[in-house]
């Protein structure tokens, strides 16, 4: 079994609020944001990682990114990933969700073969949910998103639970198949010292534009329906009064406070 | 498709219901896209699909619809992805809508991206507003950056957007109003690829979110589980809704049904409590109407205090313990008197 895990290096969701829209240019400023995986793609590769364990799997990570996503393709690799490549060439820059899929699509399509493609339900930065679901239109693939168990593997059919928001349902599918996952769907495992010895012995696979054979006009920027028009920071919207005093002192006035309120 | 000749091309909304049920999203959507038709000099169509859905129609009318394409059809009656997908895509070929709208539901987050991919177009995911800007183009903003951004789709056709319930509000009903509806025939048959064996609806735990008069929202400065605990004992004592940034999501603190803002729950409580957050702009655009609003976080740099009317500035791990100390001595003198 073939399984490609698609992988986006995004800005530490925990440091993210250091990117900032410039009042003044309206442009972004961006403070030294280390980039790591994004963390519903752990969720992706850990389940991968488990489908191995128990049967005979070829794990592929794939991720679209500046070269120095390398290192986020790298860390996929030590985690037990089996091959690594990286999608990455100046014409890919720019992309919208829609060129994103194209490319991570023709890219699997060039891979061949390929019975399942993983990845998160969302990605932390840009929280667009739409690139799982338009990869599987552009390879012909079923797609199930937001899935938060994977029940039953017969063969080349899965059965699946998908989140609902009061529930979920429970899905039966042929691969191949892209599945979006949610959080619930297993605990990643930390980076072991055997993985990354074992993984020093692995590289990554990087392809450009021209390896793809796609036309220049459906990647980056040129291949992306939506483009951003305008940035603008958000006014104060309240006037904060701070509460003062000991920490003692702080919580009485907040418990008066919620008493004036009526919560209390 | 491309943008061609589409003067009076309507706007579209899609419906979404849940085993029959309209969810209010659909309504406030064909209310919002009436202002857009209206900018536009159009009218606004609904696709509404399921199983005995026909008085939703009349009702959608007097939402504001012009036109309803209705599939009602037993093999309708539950969402399936290709059969949906297929047959918005063919009526968007034979219609030509110049926009369409989805909710952000879990429904409407899997079939709008099917949809766009399928007609090769742009979609904007989990939109706070809409407008229609000067060039006829419809302007859709979303949070970003402890800011706002603006997205345009200005070539491909149609303009799609997802849009969270809560955003718009639910239009006024005029009963009185025309509107045609048109029978979508079947068959509507799948590939076989894929099959719903089973839909389960579960009651949700706690004081519903979305109708809570008091919400406590807690975020990554929790901690650990340990101060995420502290944070649920004091939703829990104050009888609030529990809800959450998305960090809280990832740690594994809190589940995505309580997480609040662009892309979870819209909520509007008279008491809003902020707990260890940021304040980010996704987090905070889901909270509208709030008459108090509180925050407590260890940096009085955050963002989060230019977005409350009272600030804590303490390490909420270490204030939460006291606090809930005060609040149940509170209760007791209470109970006591």
């Amino acid at each position: 079994m073939k399984i490609v895990v698609c992988m986006k290096a995004v800005p530490d969701p925990k440091k993210a609020s250091d990117i900032k829209i410039d009042p003044e240019t309206k442009t972004l400023v961006r403070r030294d944001v280390p980039m790591v995986i994004n963390p519903l793609d752990r969720h992706a590769l850990e389940e991968a990682l488990r489908i191995k364990a128990e049967n005979d799997a070829h794990v592929t990570v794939l991720s679209m990114g500046p070269p120095q996503a390398g290192n986020i393709v790298k860390e996929c690799l030590a985690l037990g990933a089996d091959t690594g490549i990286l999608l990455s060439d100046p014409n890919f820059g720019g992309a919208d969700a829609f060129a994103t899929a194209y490319t991570l699509a023709m890219g699997i399509k060039k891979l061949g073969d390929v019975d399942v493609v993983l990845c998160g339900m969302a990605s932390s930065d840009g929280a667009t949910e739409w690139v799982g679901p338009e990869m599987a239109v552009m390879l012909g693939m079923p797609v199930v998103t937001m899935v938060k168990e994977i029940s039953g593997y017969e063969g080349q059919s899965w059965e699946v639970k998908a989140a609902l928001e009061n529930g979920y349902r429970r899905v039966k599918v042929q691969l191949p198949a892209v599945f979006t996952v949610t959080r619930d769907l297993n605990s990643p495992k930390t980076l072991s010292f055997s993985g990354i010895i074992k993984a020093r012995k692995k590289s990554i696979t990087q392809w450009g534009f021209t390896d793809l054979g796609v036309p220049a006009e459906t990647v980056g920027v040129k291949g992306s329906p939506t483009i951003v028009t305008e940035m603008r920071p958000v006014e104060n919207t309240r006037e904060v009064l701070f509460l003062t005093g000991s920490r003692d002192e702080k919580a009485d006035q907040l418990v008066q406070k919620l008493v004036e309120v009526g919560v209390l | 498709m491309n943008a061609m000749n589409h003067g009076n091309a309507p706007v579209w909304v899609i419906a979404d219901q849940e085993k029959g049920n309209l969810l209010p999203v659909t309504p406030q959507l064909v209310g919002k896209a009436r202002g857009l038709a209206h900018e536009l000099e159009t009218t606004v169509d609904v696709v509404l699909l399921g199983d005995g859905i026909e008085a939703h129609a009349r009702s959608l009318i007097a939402a504001g619809a012009a036109r309803i394409f209705m599939g009602n059809d037993p093999e309708l009656a539950n969402y399936h992805p290709e059969v949906y997908s297929g047959v918005i895509v063919k009526l968007a070929h034979e219609y030509q809508p110049q926009i369409i709208l989805m909710g952000s539901t879990s429904v409407g987050r899997e079939l709008a991206p099917l949809v766009a991919a399928r007609l090769g177009t742009g979609l904007t995911a989990h939109c706070i507003d809409l407008g229609i800007n000067q060039d006829g183009i419809l302007d859709q903003i979303i949070p970003a950056y402890g800011g706002e951004i603006t997205i345009v789709c200005p070539e491909r056709r149609p303009q799609m957007a997802t849009i969270a319930q809560g955003v718009f509000p639910a239009p006024e009903l005029d009963r009185e109003r025309g509107g045609e509806v048109v029978s979508i025939a079947g068959p509507f048959q799948s590939s076989g690829r894929m099959e719903t064996l089973e839909v389960v609806i579960e009651q949700p735990e706690g004081i519903p979110l979305g109708t809570a008069s008091v919400v406590v929202a807690g975020g990554a400065g929790a901690g650990d589980e340990t101060g995420w605990n502290e944070i649920v004992q004091l939703s829990t004592i104050l009888k609030a809704g529990l809800g959450c940034t998305r960090p809280a999501v990832d740690e594994g603190w809190a589940d995505l049904e309580s997480m609040i803002g662009q892309s979870g729950k819209m909520v509007s409580p008279d008491i809003y409590l902020g707990i260890g957050l940021s304040g980010e702009q996704q987090h905070m655009v889901g909270i509208t109407g709030a008459k108090v609003m509180i925050a407590i976080n260890n940096d009085k740099k955050s963002p989060v205090f230019s977005q409350v009317d009272y600030g804590v500035v303490e390490d909420c791990r270490s204030f939460l313990r006291v606090l809930l100390e005060k609040i149940r001595e509170y209760k007791e003198q209470k109970a006591n008197n």
